[in-house]
């Protein structure tokens, strides 16, 4: 913890970032997101394994880019969020330095997002083991069982965006469903507009979800949206070999073209 | 009219919702669903779950939903024409409410009915009775006591239960809709002991802050945008907090069109959205997160107040519990209850 500290101490001094992200005390021994923006400061910062939040839905907020460079301290997840941020000019080596954090709390300093990407290459990424075992006892469901767990599920959900809003990748100014002259998906909560959000939002995060569960852990109705973008992501490796967050160039098999793409879904 | 007291035994209430359900009533209680604790309709006692501090949603979707019709039209040869809907919501009870979520159904009935009367909203309110809980229990995000409240108020329920030591209830039977609740199944009712000290059966939550004063105090603020940007920096801008709160009201109106047919639908909304308060021209006047959150708390803390002369707030807590970046309420007005005027 006083390496983090250190740290980002040290970033604030030497403008390498004008705000440093990282996580602090909150409520009933909760950890949440501080913005520290003078060294003096640096000493609430705090890591542990319950600072789970995606830390990189924040360099996408405007509040927080208008305090100038950003640093962040970046857990596994957050490495890949920068990584697909930047590929898909969403960052750069100017707006960001990152700092990545080890799983033992170790720290690694990178120069520039190349080193970062180059580090993401190295190191192996595992969807969390109790998220794969529920999807795969969702592809074990019969059709008629899948309909009725997701009917049940999504029924509940009364779209307060907090998924959208959790989601460093969801960044979009205005949102499709937002736009309701004419509406392209129905606002309102009820079951055909609950099940239309909830697919446009996994459609939109194929190859671009990086399985942070963010989405999951933002829902106040403790609803498993999350699974259905890790279910994608799944796919996305299976059927393209691709994970999102792993390369600098935008490369995403749905919205990128190779002459040598399979074709083996036209019938 | 006089709080009248009397006591129900734990196994009579199977036989209470019983009557109610052959009065014609579809009952709303607590039910838990692992980790949360909802809203849900209920036949049986059996379902409800007594052992909690407070729902993650509020109950308000039982006067307010979340999705409500507001009319329907058709277009055939060349004209609109209106379909007029018949308003008869099934009479419900909503069993099981907390004291500040009791008290905010007033809030909610003051908005709907101040000067437009929400034709809507108060053919449920008239067909809806409202059973309360008093909490024994409380956690660190409850301040019910800060915002004109307690722990056993009866504000707002039609009748207040409050769990005796035994298991059994102590029934106030508050208003005359809670009196024809009651009367309707009155053998399984007995008279109260006088000597139950209700009080000393209640949570202990000491007062966080004076509420009357809070008004003041955040107007003071108003300008202080450091402050705001401060607190607002970790928002993300969801509508969980809206969407939970017991006392938020606002809503969107959408039309969907089926062909020649369509609806005009409301819809809950969130002022914490950047869509709020978009204008047609491109122009936000909310157009920063801390212009939003200082609005969601000028409104609940100031506006509320003085146009309403109730508290928006009723200090429930879920809006802390509920927020995925750890907004907590309660902390952020302390620290503008604390702030330099």
């Amino acid at each position: 913890m006083e390496a983090l500290q250190k740290k980002a101490q040290e970033l604030l001094t030497t403008c390498r970032a004008n705000v440093v992200i990282g996580y602090g005390q909150g409520s009933d021994d909760k950890p949440r997101a501080i913005f520290v923006t003078d060294p003096a400061g640096a000493d609430k910062l705090i890591f542990n394994d319950t600072c789970k939040q995606n830390l990189g839905v924040y360099l996408m907020k405007a509040e927080v880019k208008k305090l100038g460079k950003m640093g962040i301290f970046a857990t596994k997840p957050v490495m890949r969020t920068v990584v697909l941020l930047a590929s898909e000019n969403q960052l750069t080596d100017i707006d960001v330095t990152v700092i990545g954090v080890n799983e033992d709390g170790s720290l690694v300093d990178f120069e520039n997002l190349q080193a970062l990407e180059n580090h993401v290459k190295t190191i192996t990424f595992e969807p969390d083991p109790a998220d794969k075992a529920k999807i795969e006892a969702i592809e074990k469901m019969t059709v008629e069982e899948r309909w009725a767990y997701w009917q049940d599920q999504l029924s509940k959900c009364f779209k307060c965006y907090a998924c959208r809003s959790a989601c460093p990748m969801c960044y979009c100014s205005r949102c499709t469903v937002e736009c309701n002259q004419p509406q392209w998906i129905p606002v309102p909560s009820h079951h055909l507009g609950n099940f239309e959000w909830h697919m446009m939002r996994a459609m939109h995060l194929v190859g671009r979800c990086i399985e942070c569960g963010e989405c999951g852990r933002a829902c106040p109705l403790d609803l498993p949206v999350h699974l259905l973008t890790q279910k994608m992501a799944a796919d996305a490796r299976k059927d393209f070999g691709w994970q999102a967050g792993m390369s600098l160039k935008l490369e995403n098999p749905l919205s990128s073209f190779k002459p040598d793409d399979k074709e083996s879904f036209i019938k | 009219m006089t709080i009248e007291r009397k006591k129900i035994k734990k196994e009579s209430l199977g036989q209470w919702f019983e009557k109610m359900t052959a009065a014609g009533n579809r009952i709303m209680a607590p039910k838990r669903n692992k980790k949360q604790v909802c809203f849900e309709t209920v036949t049986s006692p059996a379902e409800v779950a007594f052992d909690y501090v407070q729902t993650t949603v509020s109950a308000k979707r039982a006067v307010f939903p979340p999705v409500e019709e507001m009319l329907a039209y058709k277009f055939a040869d060349k004209e609109t024409k209106l379909e007029e809907k018949e308003i008869k919501p099934q009479p419900t009870v909503v069993f099981g409410i907390r004291p500040c979520d009791a008290d905010a159904f007033v809030t909610l009935y003051e908005v709907f009915s101040r000067d437009y009367k929400d034709d809507l909203f108060l053919n449920r309110w008239e067909q809806t009775t409202f059973i309360g809980i008093s909490c024994i229990q409380a956690d660190s995000a409850c301040f019910c006591t800060s915002t004109g409240g307690n722990p056993g108020n009866t504000k707002g329920s039609d009748v207040l239960l409050t769990p005796l030591k035994n298991g059994d209830f102590l029934v106030e039977v508050v208003t005359e809709k809670g009196k024809k609740i009651v009367t309707a199944a009155e053998n399984l009712f007995s008279s109260a002991d006088s000597d139950i000290d209700k009080e000393s059966l209640l949570a202990k939550l000491p007062n966080k802050f004076e509420g009357k004063d809070m008004k003041a105090k955040i107007n003071a603020q108003f300008d202080n945008e450091a402050l705001w940007s401060r607190q607002s920096m970790r928002c993300i801008g969801c509508g969980a907090c809206a969407y939970v709160c017991p006392t938020c009201q606002c809503f969107g109106i959408e039309d969907e069109r089926f062909g020649s047919k369509g609806k005009r639908i409301r819809c809950w909304d969130s002022c914490c959205f950047g869509l709020f308060t978009l204008h047609t021209s491109g122009h936000n006047p909310r157009h920063t997160q801390w212009q939003r959150w200082r609005q969601r708390l000028m409104h609940k803390f100031s506006y509320e107040p003085d146009n309403l002369g109730v508290p928006g707030c009723v200090g429930c807590g879920r809006c802390s519990r509920a927020c995925p970046t750890d907004m907590n309420i309660l902390e952020h007005m302390l620290e503008i209850a604390e702030e330099k005027a």
